[in-house]
């Protein structure tokens, strides 16, 4: 909807979806999709220059890269660089440009084939290497349609764009403020529980973003309402400004309550956990304002280093958070790759519906050389803290066991090795209806409910598609049938129950949460002190 | 192009050949095979790689090809060296991967 007051200046209002709260003002970034053509095709010496161009600029951009890390990703990037500068990598490609085709198709032609040859490796190491090719092509490619690249999103930009990657959203920095305006996308999505992790607004659904003709300087985001406000005039972003300063007033109000217990109105005590994605989400974080960590996401150790972390690079992270934790426990959740998160080289490419795909817990016991390497380094850290290990995507009991006499075997070759270690309890995620049914048949040491995949597999509307978005509804009387339903097996079996999806962090569930019986609820940092203030008004 | 002076070379060089088995733990993976290319261009001589002794040979001086040739721990590592200092070239890479590129 286009609202003209005058004839100079015309706001651009678009209604979406909330995916994220917060209010945001910032400079527009507009994100091309991957996908993005280029507009003008010259004859093969031009074509065969401008990839030569883009292949020394996308070199260059990862030197500089190189500058800001050190150990094994500068080795990757080195790796990186060693493939961009050796002429053997696009020598495909020239000969296809001398045929006349033009410079991203001849180069994304052979770079996919030298990917499928990685990819069709018999050894793990080889087939890890083609992410890092993937890498290499689709910076080439970018920097043949001029398009922005990642690492040019910088700090308060309000990012727009069709779609954004989780691995793009990581790589900008949030610290500054941001916001993201989306016109496709679902409040369910991956890269959505990463912005209510950071704190940075979000809006999805806004459908076609139009600019009548010139892309928009500033943007105005209301991740509460949903609404974004493109190119606004003076007085609604003025408006706008007053209620964010009211609203960073009535943060910074609720942020000083954050440090006490969670407690309702009648008393009863709720335990409050932390959901995280890496160890930096901890930084600046007093360990105070938690019970511990309910769940640790391990799959973006897996993307970050571009390949599979080895067992000391997995240790060195999961002490890194048991230290922060000082004694309280810490939840990590062995590796969930599959689904709407696809790790290069470990999950299935091209499966017809990879939510009921080999996802989860079936990858790691498919993948027993990668879940053993896991194993091993959790075993490690639990001899500095009190960890629990969480399986996810459970669905029959002898998965939990298979997974369990892995856990023993890897116990006693370490202590046989003199190594020091400790089994850590072993709990599973109830995010597949059937583990909720009979949670009472599973020989887990506790209960951790994914509401977010339970959602959507019970109420067979996908995270991801915004037209059945109003489906996904932790709020509805059957998931909350099989969320009371686990709680009760964990009371009958003495062990602990918790719930890590986002319905914790959504307030207006906490009412309808804290009545099934739940006492233990794990939400991102930014969630805590919005949480406990609503769990203050809760009468049970 | 950095072959063409070697293959010059190499019509007047009788070709050297000689093995090593690849001892460190992953195999001609992406640091061993940056540090291979890089030993190998620092030598006038062409050199080349295979997983048989009578090849198919490639090219030690691309981390491309080398990277497909795709050797795993274990496997022996055949080398051709022909040019002016290639016997100080099979040398170095007989070195380099007896002492399995320093990793293990």
């Amino acid at each position: 909807m286009v609202l003209a007051r005058s004839d100079a200046v015309a706001e651009i209002r678009l209604t979406g979806r909330a995916a994220s709260s917060g209010l945001a003002i910032g400079p527009v970034i507009v994100l091309t999709s991957g996908g993005a053509r280029r507009t003008t095709v010259g004859d093969p010496s031009q074509e065969a220059a401008a990839l030569e161009a883009a292949i020394e600029a996308a070199t260059a951009e990862i030197v500089g890269l190189m500058e800001t890390v050190q150990g094994e990703v500068a080795d990757i990037l080195e790796f990186q660089v060693a493939l961009l500068e050796d002429d053997a990598l696009a020598e495909a490609a020239y000969n296809a440009i001398a045929g006349g085709v033009a410079a991203d198709q001849a180069w994304r032609s052979a770079l996919d084939a030298e990917i499928a040859g990685y990819r069709a490796a018999e050894d793990e190491y080889f087939r890890a290497r083609a992410a890092d090719l993937v890498d290499i092509r689709d910076r080439v490619l970018a920097q043949l349609s001029g398009e922005d690249t990642i690492a040019k999103i910088s700090g308060g930009s309000i990012v727009a764009g069709e779609d954004i990657t989780p691995s793009a959203f990581l790589a900008a920095d949030w610290t500054r403020g941001g916001a993201i305006a989306l016109a496709a996308g679902s409040p369910s999505s991956h890269v959505a529980m990463l912005a209510r992790a950071r704190g940075a607004p979000m809006v999805v659904g806004l459908g076609p973003l139009s600019w009548n003709g010139r892309p928009p300087a500033l943007a105005l985001v209301d991740g509460d309402a949903g609404m974004v406000i493109f190119d606004p005039e003076p007085e609604t972003r003025r408006l706008f400004e007053s209620r964010m300063a009211a609203e960073n007033a009535a943060r910074a109000a609720a942020d000083a309550g954050r440090l006490g217990p969670a407690c309702t109105a009648d008393g009863r005590r709720i335990a409050i956990l932390l959901n995280i994605a890496a160890p930096e989400d901890l930084v600046g974080l007093d360990p105070a304002i938690c019970d511990g960590i309910g769940l640790v996401r391990t799959e973006f150790l897996f993307e970050a280093t571009q390949g599979l972390p080895d067992e000391d690079t997995q240790y060195a992270v999961y002490r890194r958070i048991i230290d922060w934790a000082k004694g309280r426990p810490v939840t990590i959740r062995t590796l969930d790759a599959g689904g709407d998160k696809p790790i290069p080289g470990l999950t299935v490419d091209g499966e017809s519906n990879p939510f009921l795909g080999l996802r989860g817990i079936r990858l790691s016991l498919a993948r027993s050389d990668v879940f053993r390497l896991q194993l091993r380094a959790l075993l490690r850290a639990a001899a500095h803290g009190a960890l629990k290990v969480m399986l996810p995507m459970i669905a029959v009991p002898s998965e939990l066991d298979r997974a369990g006499v892995m856990l023993d075997a890897e116990f006693a070759a370490l202590s046989a090795e003199g190594v020091a270690c400790a089994r850590p309890p072993l709990g599973i995620m109830v995010e597949v209806p059937a583990a909720a049914l009979r949670a009472e048949d599973f020989g887990a040491a506790f209960y951790s409910i994914g509401s977010n995949d339970l959602t959507q597999y019970t109420m067979a509307a996908a995270r991801d598609v915004g037209a059945v978005a109003d489906l996904n509804d932790t709020g509805d009387p059957a998931v909350l049938s099989l969320i009371a339903r686990t709680v009760e097996a964990g009371r009958r079996r003495g062990v602990e129950v918790s719930l890590c999806g986002d319905a914790a962090a959504d307030t207006r569930l906490t009412s309808a949460l804290l009545a099934t019986g739940l006492t233990t609820l794990s939400v991102a940092p930014v969630a805590v002190a919005r949480l406990k203030a609503a769990i203050a008004m809760v009468n049970s | 192009m950095h072959d063409a002076n070697a293959s010059r070379a190499a019509e007047k060089y009788v070709p050297l050949t000689g093995a090593a088995v690849l001892v460190n733990a992953v195999g001609l993976h992406a640091r061993p095979s940056v540090k291979l290319t890089q030993c190998a261009k620092r030598f006038a001589a062409k050199i080349e790689l295979a997983l048989a002794a009578d090849g198919p040979w490639t090219d030690a001086k691309s981390p491309v090809k080398v990277m497909r040739v795709k050797a795993p721990h274990g496997a022996t590592l055949y080398f051709r060296v022909t040019g002016p200092d290639g016997e100080a070239a099979l040398a170095a890479m007989l070195e380099l991967v007896n002492d399995g590129f320093g990793e293990v």
